[in-house]
């Protein structure tokens, strides 16, 4: 059994800032004892509004921010220090695609040189075989020699964001880490881009890490879904068992919001506005807005607990509620 | 506000050491004082002796410290080409620079700050393209080629004025004429685009707009706003009142600090160009410092502001 | 065809992005075509000089002294020691405008690496490159240069480093903050994300996209480089014989200038004429490159 491509053991990470001049230090637990793992193939969705770390979870899977606490590992080995040859080295092997793909692309450069790029840092083949593999991932992803010879505002968003995963993928890496891909982009064309980013993790036998607020997306493509709330996860399992039976309220209530045809729910409004993360409430973060909340939740933290097989959550009321029947049919 | 001042303070001490430093380092490049004072045929003993004598052979850093001590205790030696102390020549050329660069200052500021306005005002007219025309002129023909057109202009075809030399009040006006219009093409250049650049500012449209006459507007808004970036550049003319003239002395054999540097460049009397350095440098920083405390005083932006950056100029 | 949230944004950013389009309709003031004119003729001289010059710069003929302009075989007249000033003109023009070139790119590339130096490197290194830097913009570069000159004599090799440092701390600082910038936009923290080193970063994509700005830049300092070494050579602590630039000329010819005022006014019509043209012409560059960058 070999080790995940990807697998994060209790991190965490904090960021200190200073108010004024003479004003005590603010810590902000921006990741808070995240465990999490993908598997080789499949794909892991990381869900949540935004604050709930779910980018510098992101960022830290590739060792981009060294967490405080805990070990991020790569098929067991510890991610090296961002910055250093080995972390350079192991670039050809986990790429990061963004939200903004012309923030992310050189605008004077056409989109060919671009997408060979990886290739000639990592120093693979020739330059003919470079410019012909650069193609042939452009081709992958849908685009043609025509596109590779424009520069980056001459294309469509969705053309675009394809270029970057192109330019992500040529170097065959093993995991991707997506950070809001698709949510700049049109909702038809998020579709499509998604359904190739499907067809890709089928044919290259791609890991990704598809971070997102938006269920819909993430629902299309992820194997297995992780809800995050203020820094902490708060719902693990598999895609059709979180989507069918939620346990935590927050799950429930971000499914609730996501329509669905077919489906009739009632829509469960949270009350409150979603804190501030330098400003941690007491006990389960999610108390001040949980509509089921009771004393123990304000006092006590919850533990992540496996409800049913690869169905993990952290509230003290899951367990009973995740047989609650409440899709109506 | 203190850690404001502390750190002006603080930066500016460590440009004086840099200074200090620069010298120290060009100087030890510039080869064995010993050879250069003695001769190349001196015995190997006296070289010895001489280096011992001067400390030359003590390590580096302790040459350094014993080189930054003497700048503390204001011993800059002595001049080589005239044996009197360094320091008391350098400071008797001071008033005579002065002299100079004082009036031409007033020049600058007179000419220079009204022009840039009223160019500024005034802008895309004629008034605005001849000044600006005055400007570029004045800013692209050097100081020398200036001096030069006038002395010969007014000396020797004219005969009005001297040609060079100190004495009476004759004397001063080409030089200063020429200091003056230099600085003034540059400053006048300066203040317009600054002023420009204020009356742009919604601030000012919406002073307009609310009925002001436009005078009141330029007095109360746009002028002390434009004023803040030009203090810098007059700061920058404040602190080069010392070595601004370099150039001009010598066009016109005016006796001051600039001529001074010249010759002893030209005879390579180390103490004395080190001594000018020095006290230059220790001008500038001083008047640098002042322009970061006027702009303390004048911007409320930066008074509680946790600054530490650059400013730009 | 706009598959962004805001289309009217992401309209106006490809505007934005787009590169160089320069707006067809723009007339060329005639002072910046007399300028290009004047600047293309000189840089003809200057390397054609030696087809061009009726006489060898250091010809001398004693039996024509101090001859005055406007006669055959001596248009600009001759000097001191019976030299024709043309010839001597179009020698110096070619060692000044060689001086100020290789200058302003010395000065340019050692401004331009610092700077990345300090955008790279953050911490403590950086704030001493700030500090180098406020301190040569603070400090008159002329004195500085005197000081080395007095301390380490003068050779040409040694003249020319100097001057290479003209204005060295303007492109640091822009290059400093550039690449600050270029990094908070992504592009360039992408590409390290792929793995490439710093050098590849800063030298393939940060340059190329601040190159605009630095050469506004060095069209602002060849002027000034201009009127310095003339300044320093006038002095007679510049350019040294036999070598001849234009503030050489002026300097020698200051002697004659009750007698043979041509010698002086020749070289300093030179310089004037070239140096506004040059400023002109780069005020120009400056404006359509800043209105097409907005």
């Amino acid at each position: 059994m070999t080790d995940p491509i990807l697998q994060l053991n209790h991190v965490s990470r904090r960021y200190t800032s200073r108010q004024g001049l003479f004003g005590r230090g603010l810590t902000v637990h921006a990741v808070d004892d995240v465990s999490l793992s993908v598997g080789n193939g499949t794909t892991v969705g990381l869900v949540g509004e935004s604050g709930s770390g779910k980018s510098t979870t992101g960022r830290m899977a590739l060792g981009f921010e060294p967490p405080d606490d805990g070990e991020v590992l790569t098929h067991g080995q510890p991610v090296p220090r961002a910055g250093s040859p080995a972390w350079r080295k192991m670039r050809a092997n986990m790429q990061m695609i963004y939200q903004d793909p012309l923030a992310a692309l050189d605008r004077r450069l056409p989109i060919l040189h671009q997408v060979r790029e990886p290739l000639d840092i990592h120093a693979v083949g020739d330059a003919k075989g470079r410019t012909d593999a650069a193609l042939a991932v452009l081709n992958s992803v849908g685009l043609g020699a025509e596109h590779g010879l424009r520069l980056p505002h001459e294309l469509s968003g969705g053309q675009r964001q394809r270029a970057v995963l192109a330019r992500a993928l040529v170097t065959r890496p093993e995991l991707l880490v997506c950070d809001e891909p698709v949510s700049a982009l049109d909702v038809s064309i998020q579709a499509q881009v998604v359904n190739l980013l499907v067809d890709l993790q089928a044919r290259l036998g791609l890991s990704i890490l598809f971070i997102s607020h938006d269920l819909r997306v993430v629902r299309q493509i992820s194997h297995r879904i992780a809800v995050m709330y203020l820094g902490r996860i708060v719902e693990y399992g598999d895609t059709d068992r979180i989507l069918g039976a939620p346990a935590h309220p927050y799950t429930q209530a971000l499914i609730s919001a996501v329509p669905a045809s077919g489906f009739h729910r009632k829509r469960i409004l949270l009350k409150g506005e979603p804190p501030s993360p330098s400003a941690r409430p007491s006990g389960c973060a999610f108390h001040p807005r949980c509509p089921e909340a009771r004393a123990q939740c304000a006092a006590e933290s919850p533990v992540m607990r496996e409800v049913c097989d690869g169905h993990h959550v952290a509230c003290h009321l899951a367990i009973g509620v995740a047989n609650r029947a409440w899709e109506q049919t | 506000m203190l850690r404001f001042i502390l750190i002006r303070l603080l930066r500016a001490a460590l440009t004086v050491l840099l200074v200090v430093t620069f010298a120290f380092a060009i100087l030890r490049l510039s080869g064995d004082p010993a050879l250069s004072i003695l001769g190349d045929d001196a015995s190997p003993q006296a070289l010895a002796a001489f280096r011992h004598a001067w400390g030359l052979d003590d390590p580096l850093w302790v040459q350094y410290l014993n080189y930054i001590g003497a700048f503390f205790r204001a011993e800059f030696g002595q001049s080589m080409r005239s044996g009197e102390p360094a320091l008391g020549l350098v400071l008797s050329r001071v008033p005579a620079t002065l002299a100079l660069t004082l009036p031409a200052l007033a020049l600058k500021l007179g000419i220079g700050l009204p022009l840039g306005v009223l160019a500024a005002l005034h802008r895309g007219s004629a008034t605005d393209r001849v000044v600006m025309a005055g400007a570029v002129a004045g800013f692209t023909v050097p100081s020398f080629v200036l001096g030069l057109v006038l002395v010969q202009l007014f000396s020797i075809s004219l005969g009005w004025l001297p040609t060079g030399g100190a004495g009476d009040w004759q004397h001063l006006v080409l030089p200063v004429v020429t200091l003056g219009i230099g600085g003034a093409a540059m400053l006048a250049r300066f203040v317009r685009s600054a002023m420009l650049e204020v009356l742009g500012q919604h601030y000012v449209r919406t002073a307009s707009a609310k009925g002001l006459p436009w005078n009141a507007v330029v007095r109360r808004h746009a002028l002390p706003n434009a004023a803040i970036p030009t203090i810098t550049i007059v700061g920058l003319m404040v602190g080069n009142l010392l070595a601004g003239s370099v150039v001009v002395e010598s066009v016109f054999s005016w006796p001051g600090i600039g001529n001074l540097l010249v010759v002893s460049v030209m005879s390579r009397d180390l103490s004395v160009v080190q001594c000018i350095l020095l006290l230059v440098a220790i001008t500038m920083v001083a008047s640098n410092l002042a322009v970061d405390f006027l702009y303390g005083a004048l911007d409320p932006r930066l008074r509680n502001a946790n600054v530490s950056s650059t400013h730009s100029k | 065809m706009s598959d962004s949230i805001n289309p009217a944004r992401a309209a106006g950013e490809e505007i934005r992005r787009a590169p160089l389009a320069v707006p067809r309709a723009t007339r060329m003031p005639l002072s910046v075509s007399l300028g290009i004119g004047w600047i293309v003729l000189v840089v003809v001289v200057a390397l054609a000089g030696d087809l061009l010059a009726p006489h060898a710069f250091t010809a001398i003929d004693l039996r024509n002294r101090l001859a005055g302009p406007f006669q055959a075989g001596h248009w600009l007249g001759t000097d001191e020691l019976g030299r024709d000033i043309l010839s001597r003109l179009i020698a110096s023009v070619r060692i000044s405008l060689l001086v100020a070139l290789g200058a302003t790119v010395l000065s340019a590339t050692i401004g331009t690496s610092i700077g990345f130096l300090a955008a790279h490197a953050r911490g403590k290194l950086e704030q001493f490159i700030l500090m180098l830097v406020d301190f040569q913009a603070a400090m008159p570069f002329l004195l500085l240069a005197l000081s080395v000159l007095a301390f380490l004599g003068n050779s040409l090799s040694l003249f020319v480093a100097l001057m290479g440092l003209y204005g060295w701390e303007r492109y640091a600082r822009i290059a400093r903050g550039l690449a600050i910038a270029a990094d908070s936009q992504g592009y360039a923290s992408a590409v390290r994300q792929l793995g490439a080193g710093p050098l590849r970063v800063y030298v393939r994509h940060i340059l190329p996209n601040i190159a605009s700005t630095l050469i506004v830049s060095m069209t602002l300092t060849f002027p000034e480089i201009i009127l310095m070494e003339s300044s320093l050579s006038f002095l007679g602590l510049g350019v040294q014989p036999p070598m001849t630039s234009l503030g050489n000329m002026v300097g020698f010819g200051r002697g004659y200038m009750t007698r043979a005022p041509w010698i002086m006014f020749a070289p300093a019509a030179m310089i004037v004429v070239t140096t506004l043209a040059v400023s002109v012409v780069g005020d120009w560059v400056r404006d359509r490159l800043d209105a097409s960058l907005k």
